[in-house]
């Protein structure tokens, strides 16, 4: 579904932050991509969504070049804090988006608490953004692109702000969601462990300038759980192949 | 208790400041410095000494303010519509930007006032004039404020709004506008002000009647008192709109400002 032809990308001001990437992306897949600080990793993510066009190379998506903002397509941006909306409440931030499916108002208000609620946010629906913490405003950043319902989901390092336990809950709600919908997700990550359980397959990308070093298909039994798939043997081994893929980069 | 103490608190200076004027003015007994008590008086006499049925207030204030104020609002809405409309055209377009920079650049610039007697000619004395050049000298700050909001809007805000697929229209009224809004509020507010100035300007030229005319009466009536009375007036008019101003800016945006906090 979605492809990438030898992508490379250098800034105006001469910084070179992507260089050679091939890569691809089958129709449902949930594909995680790890990589140390700075390796362009969000400069991926911008031009895949259409937001900026790489310098060398090429997305496709289903097998049109993107050239500009896609449709279908959803992203939670890694500056959470300040992609929501300052003026809507958090819930009209989610029901703003709905009206590309076509909702009337009263049933985008509807979907919006609905997704409000499967992120555990039901009780902030009506506050504004700036009244919510980092982890509830990066959670309302997540509703709004799984209410968005997209084929195609970019995720920014999504779960970077909330505890543990929050985490391992958003965790299995994006995998259940994914099932759902049949979306299409490449999530950025820092937590190896989590590349790991949530992906079908593990991205490791090298220094800068970034470019693919391993590519590691995930083979875990679905669905997962929390404790019976990380002790999982095979876990711990993919978890150490990855580990020693992100050290040698 | 509480809020009694808050006001005190906020006014005392200025109650402190009337009674120094009202001693030395009954000390000097100078013509020219009539104490503020009488000048008091004086506004009460002349504006608010009416029916109570009109809110005490007096034919002559009918007369005196009624238009001017109505001038005064027509004028500042027309800058407002003008201002916002232009300001948001040049601020989305960098095309529109570069051909007006020129324009706008020498606009502002010139005096307000100085347009009047080019305006007296074109309009005549009365409303017209009085409009025009309320509403020339009152389109500029809100037109660069509105242009400085609608540049000044968070960049992952348009890519948020682009990336879920809103429309010109929504992405316009959802997300440039409300964004630029504070900044466009400031330049409404300073544009009032603006207006109430340029109000007395033209009345003080000869737009015919208002509170300038009153003006223009007192002083070659040699009334010093009805003067100061006028000058006060237009005080409390200019602080009466402004306190307006701010309750409406904080129901319609607050949440803004707020966001600071
Ligand atoms: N607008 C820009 N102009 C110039 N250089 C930029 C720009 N945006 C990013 N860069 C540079 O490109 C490189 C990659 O940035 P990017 O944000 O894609 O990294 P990342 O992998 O997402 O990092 P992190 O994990 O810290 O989020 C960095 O060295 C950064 O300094
Ligand atoms: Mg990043």
């Amino acid at each position: 579904m979605l492809e990438i032809k030898a992508l490379g990308h250098t800034y105006a001001d001469g910084h070179r932050a992507l260089t050679g990437i091939d890569l691809g992306l089958e129709r449902g897949e949930l594909v995680c991509l790890v990589g140390p600080s700075g390796c362009g990793k969000s400069t991926l993510l911008r031009c895949i969504a259409g937001l900026q066009r790489p310098t060398e190379g090429t997305v496709l998506l289903e097998g049109q070049a993107v050239e500009r903002v896609p449709d279908g397509l959803a992203v939670v941006f890694q500056d959470y804090t300040r992609s929501l909306f300052p003026w809507l409440s958090v819930r009209d931030n989610v029901a703003l988006v709905l009206r590309r499916r076509g909702l009337a108002r009263a049933a985008r208000r509807a979907a919006a608490e609905e997704a409000l609620e499967a992120v555990g946010l039901a009780a902030a629906a009506r506050k504004y953004p700036w009244q919510l913490s980092g982890g509830m405003q990066q959670r309302a950043a997540i509703a709004r692109a799984l209410a968005y319902r997209p084929q195609l989901l970019l995720m920014d390092e999504p779960f970077g702000s909330v505890d543990a336990q929050t985490r391992e809950d958003l965790e299995d709600l994006l995998l259940s969601v994914r099932g759902d919908h049949g979306m299409t997700i490449l999530l950025v990550t820092h937590d190896i462990d989590e590349s790991v359980y949530v992906g079908d397959r593990v991205v490791v990308l090298t220094g800068a300038p970034g470019s693919v070093h391993t590519d590691l298909p995930v083979r875990l039994p679905s669905p997962r759980d929390q404790i019976g798939t990380r002790e999982d043997p095979a876990f711990v081994a993919l978890r150490a192949e990855v580990g020693r893929a992100v050290r040698r980069t | 208790m509480k809020a009694a103490r808050r006001i005190a608190g906020r006014v005392w200076l200025a109650v402190l400041l009337l009674a120094v004027w009202e001693l030395a003015a009954r000390t000097a007994d100078d013509l020219y410095f009539p104490p503020p008590t009488e000048i008091a008086s004086a506004v009460r006499e002349l504006w608010w000494s009416g029916p109570a049925s009109r809110l005490f207030l007096s034919d002559k204030a009918l007369d005196d303010f009624g238009p001017s104020l109505t001038h005064l609002l027509v004028g500042w809405a027309l800058a407002a519509a003008l201002g916002i409309a232009v300001g948001v055209a040049i601020g989305l377009s960098r095309v529109l930007a570069e051909l007006f920079d020129p324009v706008l650049q020498v606009g502002r610039a010139i005096p307000p006032p100085t347009l009047i007697p080019f305006f007296m000619v074109v309009f005549g004395l009365g409303t017209d004039m009085q409009v025009a050049t309320i509403v020339f000298g009152a389109v500029w700050p809100v037109l660069l404020n509105t242009v400085d909001g609608v540049r000044g809007v968070d960049p992952l805000h348009l890519d948020a709004a682009r990336v879920f697929g809103l429309s010109r229209t929504t992405r316009l009224f959802r997300v440039v506008l409300p964004a630029a809004a504070p900044k466009a509020a400031a330049g409404l507010r300073v544009a009032l002000g603006f207006a109430l100035i340029l109000m007395v300007i033209a009345e003080l030229m000869g737009a015919g009647g208002g509170i300038g005319a009153h003006l223009n009466d007192a002083e070659r009536g040699f009334r010093p008192v009805e003067l100061w009375a006028g000058i006060a007036l237009l005080g409390i008019i200019g602080y009466v709109l402004n306190g307006i101003f701010l309750l409406a800016e904080r129901r319609f945006i607050g949440h803004h400002r707020e966001r600071q906090a």
